[in-house]
């Protein structure tokens, strides 16, 4: 199974967890995994089927272009982080 | 600028030795460029062009009670005004226009200020006219009346309780949690590995330090332009000067309400960006003018405009706290990170807080990030933006510690080096990188035990890092009947890329680079090509050149073993020799045959890569600090930085020295000089001081080279990592030379002095 890094302002949801094991294809498999375990993460992390605007997920160290889509494989980390962005206001 | 470099050659991805990657061959635009014959988007010239001129707000916070155009438009010579209200409604919509999700109320309200204005400089309307001069008139003559409120100019400020608030929307999110009761703090993240307290309670030095840096632009010599033309089939094309046309496509439609198919964007050549040209503030306003007139629209900036109506890096207020054993050893690491926005949320708070322990392996980190709003400009990208106000913080007291506990500052820092497979303090681990040999380049460096030579001198040195990025990059390739090719590309050259992404598929076609012809083209003719930003373009674009510079090997195979009557998997490729047997057969002959063999070859290359590999950068400063004034003049400087495999290697050297420069600029220099009512007193490039080549050694630069397994030639991106570690090797270096430890950026002469007269107090 995959292991996921929580986010430090999710960790409370996990009951304290700062890692989980999970099993799931795709990151999007991954955080409904997550939703099953930990009722609320969920809606933390996504809205409207992509991930919230201020969120990115790196598998195995690389911020992923494809987002929920991106493959994840057994042996994966799995990480949510602050989105770069910024600049895009004008 | 005098150039030294020392690059190890032991880089050849396979053990294969190159043909064309590593060279240093002519840029392919140089001649246009040396000449004047590039054209750049104020050169524009066309039958019925109008000029724009935008009207701004003289307050840093007000609010908008009413907008008369009534004696602007009465002008002879004006054909029209536009104002917010001409815009389509924004609504709740969100947009990703390639830096991360916005919402489009805010793109729209920087672009034209609706009910408020929120910084000196906010657009607020624009009028269209027969001459630039008619159209600065008529700006004059519409008539804003406006509500002052008061403004906050800083985050400390910012974040306190009853500041003045920005959006009455706003609302602090903290990983998908909204914040009850408005706030000027957008987001609030944090990033923690380990034991903090554990950590430190194990450490037998501590240092705490608090730390200021201030905005400071980009300075690209270029100022903004665009024009426009809303054609009568309802398409618009727009000519700009921008380092993402499709960017501005997809800006422009998102803005104006319109489908995306439906804009063209040229970009032309661009005269300078370091992020600063991402944003779009012209192009939706043009289009707008020339929808109203029928006639095509051009707007260009002033200096005045570009700083003050532009996006700058952010400002911010850093905390940070290291612990270390007396072994050398870093037990703990925290960090506080307030970064201005400016008008609008969105400043480079997170990359600031990827990149501030980057360099180094820790057990017990704790990163709190904050992106605050402010009344001043909206903020851009500037170079590994967020990297170079997080390493001026971190490295300045990973200094001190060396200091205190009598450690050699390099040997500190490779005691505590990041290597393949250590955790970043935001969680993932470093792929392959090259801090270890980045530090012990330098340590190597002739520099770092050269005699200083007098009196007040000082050397210092820091380490900085910047991540990169893929993105989507297309790239086309049609093979000519002389045996050369035509590489089409959507990735505006800033820094000599079309050369370097010309060498890569040089390399696959084994031709010379001048054979291949690369040409940056409008959106209509290329595939989705993202920004020139995050030192991405020779990885991405060039990986997509390579891509189609292999599709162009695949099929010229298949055209020689048609002529020999062959299986193609007969066919091998040589370094531009196809080969079966006995038989040869150039590119160049082949190239000449194509027609009796089946017509045109075109490779197509489409990427959206992963395998990016991150960049460390560090320097050596030596500096000179007059006791009298405090003015610190900067005797020598050598940048170091892993390129993985320099593709061009005199163009890694510029990227050193363009970077290494713009981060002397900023450590000693440059700030826009705020009154206490937000207007900028320096918005001129006579009060705004950039470094000279009168006030600057020669940049030495050494190129270290270990290779990125994610790229086939084992390419880095460059164009950034460079600008991180000079202001703390400055500071700490005029420690070094004066005894006193600056902890605000700029380091200015008057900065100087009143921490030598509080040393002596």
């Amino acid at each position: 199974m995959a292991i996921v890094y929580i986010p430090t302002p999710l960790v409370p949801l996990t009951g304290g967890n700062a890692t989980v094991e999970v099993e799931g294809a795709t990151v999007r498999q991954i955080i409904d995994n997550l939703e099953r375990s930990w009722p609320g993460i969920r809606e933390r992390l996504i809205v409207e089927d992509h991930l919230r605007p201020n969120i990115s997920v790196a598998v195995d160290g690389e911020i992923s272009p494809l987002g929920l889509l991106e493959r994840v494989s057994p042996a994966s980390e799995v990480h949510f982080v602050a989105a770069i962005s910024g600049g895009s206001n004008g | 600028m005098k150039t030294q470099t020392e690059a190890s050659t032991d880089t050849e991805i396979g053990g294969r030795e190159y043909a064309v990657v590593g060279t240093r061959p002519i840029r392919h635009d140089g001649t246009d460029k040396v000449t004047g014959r590039a054209q750049y988007g104020a050169d524009l010239r066309m039958a019925g062009l109008l000029h724009g001129c935008i009207v701004r707000s003289p307050y840093a916070h007000a609010r908008i009670r009413r907008i008369d155009a009534a004696k602007a438009a009465a002008l002879p010579g004006v054909k029209a005004v536009v104002t917010a209200a001409d815009l389509p409604a924004a609504g709740d919509r969100i947009v990703d226009l390639g830096e991360g999700a916005t919402p489009l109320s805010y793109i729209r309200g920087n672009i034209l200020a609706g009910e408020k204005v929120l910084y000196k400089g906010h657009a607020v309307a624009a009028v269209a006219a027969v001459s630039p001069h008619v159209a600065e008139e008529a700006a004059g003559l519409i008539d804003v009346e406006y509500e002052p409120l008061p403004c906050v100019l800083t985050a400390p400020e910012a974040m306190q309780a009853g500041a003045p608030i920005l959006h009455d929307d706003l609302r602090t999110e903290e990983f998908g949690k909204r914040a009850a009761g408005a706030s000027n703090v957008a987001q609030h993240f944090r990033h923690s590995l380990g034991d903090i307290e554990k950590g430190f309670r194990e450490a037998d030095v501590i240092v705490e330090r608090e730390f200021r840096t201030a905005t400071v632009h980009q300075g690209y010599i270029e100022p903004h332009n665009a024009t426009a033309l809303w054609n009568h089939d309802g398409r618009v094309h727009i000519w700009c000067s921008t380092q993402g046309a499709f960017v501005v496509r997809d800006t422009t439609a998102c803005i104006l309400d319109i489908p995306v198919s439906q804009v063209k964007v040229t970009p032309m050549e661009i005269g300078g960006g370091f992020g600063g040209k991402i944003p779009v503030y012209l192009e939706p306003v043009a289009a707008l003018l020339s929808k109203k007139t029928g006639r095509p629209v051009k707007i260009v900036m002033s200096r005045k405009d570009v700083f003050e109506g532009t996006g700058p890096t952010p400002g911010s207020y850093i905390k940070v706290k290291i612990g270390a054993r007396k072994d050398g050893r870093i037990t703990a690491a925290q960090a506080y990170l307030a970064y201005e926005a400016g008008a609008y949320p969105g400043a480079m708070v997170a990359p600031g807080a990827m990149c501030i322990f980057a360099a180094y392996d820790l057990e017990n980190v704790v990163i709190d990030g904050f992106d605050v709003v402010v009344n001043k400009p909206s903020t851009a990208a500037y170079r590994a933006p967020g990297a170079t106000n997080a390493a001026f913080a971190a490295e300045t007291v990973v200094d001190e510690i060396a200091e205190k506990l009598g450690i050699d500052p390099i040997d500190f820092r490779l005691r505590n080096a990041a290597k393949e497979g250590t955790r970043r303090a935001d969680g993932p681990r470093h792929r392959r990188i090259g801090c270890v040999e980045v530090l012990e380049a330098m340590k190597r460096h002739p520099h770092y035990t050269a005699p200083l030579g007098g009196p007040h001198r000082g050397r210092g040195v820091a380490v900085g890092f910047w991540f990169n990025v893929g993105l989507p990059s297309s790239c086309t390739i049609s093979v000519n009947a002389d045996g050369t090719v035509s590489l089409v590309e959507g990735s505006t050259d800033i820094g000599g890329t079309r050369t370097s992404v010309a060498m890569q598929a040089a390399e696959v076609l084994g031709i010379a680079a001048e054979d291949v012809r690369p040409t940056v083209v409008d959106t209509d003719s290329v595939g989705y090509t993202a920004v020139t930003g995050g030192s991405r373009v020779t990885f991405s674009t060039g990986l997509a050149a390579y891509e189609a510079a292999q599709d162009v090997v695949r099929q010229m195979k298949e055209r020689a073993a048609k002529l020999w009557e062959i299986g193609v998997e007969q066919v091998r490729a040589e370094r531009g020799v196809f080969c079966a047997g006995d038989r040869r057969i150039s590119f160049q002959e082949l190239a000449a045959r194509l027609e009796e063999t089946g017509g045109p070859v075109i490779g197509r290359g489409a990427v959206n890569p992963k395998g990016v590999g991150g960049s460390f950068a560090g320097c050596i400063a030596d500096v000179e600090v007059d006791p009298e004034t405090g003015k610190v003049s900067v005797l020598r400087f050598t940048s170091v930085q892993d390129a993985g495999k320099a593709i061009h290697p005199s163009y890694v050297e510029g990227q050193m020295q363009g970077g290494s420069v713009q981060g002397i600029g900023w450590a000693l220099h440059e700030e826009y000089y705020m009154s206490p009512e937000g207007a900028m007193l320096n918005a001129s490039l006579l009060d705004y001081r950039m470094p000279t080549s009168l006030d600057l050694p020669p940049i030495e630069t050494v190129i270290v080279e270990v290779p990125n397994p994610g790229h086939p030639f084992g390419a880095r991106g460059v164009g950034e990592a460079s600008i991180v570690p000079p202001p703390a090797a400055l500071a700490n270096a005029i420690y070094r030379a004066a005894g006193v430890r600056l902890n605000s950026l700029p380091m200015k002469p008057s900065a100087v002095m009143e921490a030598i007269w509080s040393a002596k107090a």
